[in-house]
């Protein structure tokens, strides 16, 4: 997986002015890793950063993403490969003569100041006079949807959604060209949350800038982002449009990591495909079997798979029984064991089946509805 | 915890003791649990000295507390002829130059410790603790020896056919001891004070294009300030009341306030005038620090909010 993703079919995106730039990197990683007395906290990442995207870096804990902020925010130099700004090579510039603001997890708000001068700390560092500080601050506390009171208040003081407000606005206050943040709403709660993903997307088309973002919630970057990268072990392991990431996904670790799917795997017996199980030998018809392959990891997700009448109702028919139901809100989930296997088949409530023990069930998906990825 | 608690659950079910009717009060657990120590501080903490400040009022030079009382001993003090004001102006002079120092001297160290050395800062730590484990007169007379004639340093000087400076029994040597006795009571506070400055509050600033002076003057200093005031508080009030320094490698070419309160107290036999020393010199102390106190914010030292 050592490839730049810069030939990717751009995503169809709405018609805002900002977006309508020509398709040069702002940033550009060419083979940058970072090693920590001999961990590889980052592997060989290429990767082009367009000019006023919404970029989004997923991965789980300790796969190198806010190593890898870090180096682009210049906190951290690479230990080799190059990092260019425009078609400059930054990698041992420092972060204040960067045109780039990292947001930190823990947003990094100073305690001992208030909102206002939170938020006109990047401006007083610029040596800009006191009064047209004030004015810029109180600009940007509207703009981030703060009280203008606010900007005497005790930062300390204020709420977990407002300390993200504050630190919006004073990253705002640096005016950057690119804005990176390190997974800022991961302490919030649900509701809360939600509202500030808009209010940040919202904010983004506003301003044109480009967003980088890193989060460990996929759900999160499937909201907000043009495109998004999914790292695993250092290694950035597919980059593409949230629907790209999400309907072809080409590793089975992203296909796991994009939530709850099936995915077993499958082998060549003679000439068809079989999946693995311990139990009844499951035939599979397949979209596009590997070529020259004879292992493969078949991904389903369960909202493709549906309750058959009959086995000739879908390409493929598997028999199980249902022993689990879930009710996730607008839809159900039901857990069909069929051998040593358990699939997931998620029907909305409209067309729920009746409850669980109702016996053998057979459930099946058509072959154009699965994915075959490596093994 | 509710084992320890049953038998007052008990106690508190049956009738009082005989004791607590009869004085009519019922004292809560936390109170009872309390009262050991506070029998304690109230014999050996609050007893000394309201003893102290009886003596203070007590007719000069006779042992008749709480039998008399005058405002003499503070007259004699006050009175222009006594010289004593001599040992609080160096006393004090001498104990605000030991903080200003050890505050230059110790922040590079804190900063060290906290910043730089890593995984040395541990050992550099003991580094500055283990002279502690010595006596300090040991330690002053340590510093005598080297530092007098024919002694370590000018000893070896004339080895190589120099000779050290006199440095010994001066103010200035003074201030070296006291600077050298009270140098841990100012670096491990500041030391705390600075670890608590979060490193991404500075890499923040950093972000935003502040400047090293900035930073410093903006972040660091006043996030820092607490574990400062604290240490610079320690030292003045510990270096106000030293007496070894000024003795053993001054020579006495000064006389500390807590000098003449110990010759009040012992050769001059007047217990009313020591007291009255000690009592002014409690109160000078005490306000100072109760005006550096009120500015600071414990919540944020101890608790971190």
């Amino acid at each position: 997986m050592n490839m730049t993703w810069t030939n990717e079919p751009d995503r169809q995106q709405t018609g805002t002015a900002t977006m309508a730039k020509p398709a040069l990197p702002v940033l550009q990683l060419v083979g940058v890793s970072k090693r920590f007395d001999g961990f590889t906290a980052v592997d060989d990442i290429s990767l082009d950063i367009r000019e006023g995207e919404f970029l989004t870096i997923v991965g789980p804990s300790g796969s190198g993403k806010t190593t890898l902020l870090r180096m682009l925010a210049g906190l951290e130099q690479p230990s080799d490969g190059n990092i260019t700004l425009r078609g400059t090579l930054i990698n041992d510039l420092p972060p204040r003569a960067r045109p780039t603001c990292l947001v930190f997890q823990s947003l990094a708000l100073f305690p001992h100041m208030t909102v206002g001068r939170n938020v006109e700390f990047p401006l007083k560092a610029k040596g800009v006079a006191a009064a047209i500080r004030k004015e810029r601050a109180l600009e940007l506390l509207r703009m981030v949807r703060l009280p203008e009171s606010y900007y005497g208040k005790n930062v300390m003081t204020c709420s977990g959604g407002e300390r993200q407000r504050v630190a919006l606005a004073r990253a705002f206050a640096y005016d950057p060209d690119v804005l990176f943040f390190d997974e800022p709403l991961s302490a919030l709660d649900y509701k809360l949350k939600k509202l500030l993903e808009k209010e940040l997307k919202d904010l983004h088309k506003e301003s044109g800038k480009t967003f980088v973002y890193i989060t460990h919630s996929l759900e999160e970057a499937m909201v907000m982002s043009d495109r998004i990268g999914v790292m695993r072990a250092g290694k950035l392991v597919q980059v593409g449009s949230p629907e790209a990431i999400y309907g072809a996904p080409q590793t089975r670790f992203v296909a796991e990591f994009l939530g709850e799917v099936n995915v077993f795997g499958a082998s060549l017996e003679g000439t068809g495909w079989v999946a693995e199980t311990s139990g009844e030998p499951i035939r599979l018809v397949l979209p596009k079997p590997l070529a020259g392959a004879s292992k493969a990891a078949v991904v389903v997700r369960p909202e493709y798979m549906k309750f058959l009448a009959d086995p000739g109702d879908a390409d493929n028919a598997v028999r199980g029984v249902i022993y689990n139901e879930y009710s996730l809100g607008s839809r159900i989930q039901y857990q069909v064991r069929a051998g040593d296997r358990v699939f997931l088949v998620e029907m909305s409530r409209a067309q729920a089946r009746p409850g669980a023990g109702s016996g053998e069930v057979l459930i099946g998906w058509n072959a154009a509805d699965a994915i075959v990825v490596e093994a | 915890m509710s084992d320890a608690t049953l038998p007052v659950v008990d106690a508190e079910s049956q009738p009082a003791s005989r004791l607590t009717r009869w004085r009519g009060l019922r004292l809560s657990t936390g109170a009872r649990c309390a009262s050991p120590v506070a029998l304690f501080m109230a014999l050996g903490f609050l007893a000394p000295l309201i003893t102290v400040i009886g003596f203070a009022f007590a007719t000069p030079r006779t042992f008749a507390v709480f039998k008399s009382f005058t405002l003499q001993n503070f007259a004699e003090i006050f009175d222009p002829a006594d010289t004593v004001w001599m040992s609080f102006a160096w006393s004090l002079a001498l104990a605000f130059a030991t903080v200003v120092v050890l505050l230059v001297i110790c922040y590079p160290i804190a900063y060290g410790l906290v910043r730089v050395f890593g995984r040395w800062s541990a050992l550099i730590s003991i580094a500055f603790v283990f002279p502690l484990f010595i006596s300090e007169n040991v330690r002053l007379y340590g510093w005598t020896l080297f530092f007098i004639n024919h002694g370590v340093l000018d000893g070896l000087l004339q080895e190589i056919g120099l000779s050290a400076p006199d440095v010994l029994f001066s103010p200035a040597i003074t201030l070296f001891g006291m600077v050298y006795t009270y140098l841990s009571f100012m670096l491990f506070p500041m030391t705390l004070g600075l670890s608590m400055v979060p490193g991404d509050l500075i890499e923040a600033a950093r972000d935003f294009g502040a400047s090293r002076l900035m930073i410093w003057r903006e972040i660091e200093l006043p996030l820092a300030m607490p574990g400062i005031l604290i240490g610079a508080l320690l030292t003045f009030v510990l270096a106000a009341g030293a007496v070894a320094e000024a003795k053993i490698l001054g020579g006495q070419s000064v006389i500390m306030i807590s000098h003449d309160i110990e010759i009040a107290f012992t050769y001059s036999q007047n217990w009313p005038r020591g007291s009255a020393l000690a009592v002014l010199l409690m109160i000078v102390i005490a306000g100072l620090s109760m005006t550096l106190m009120a500015r600071l914010d414990l919540d944020r030292i101890l608790g971190r909010r």
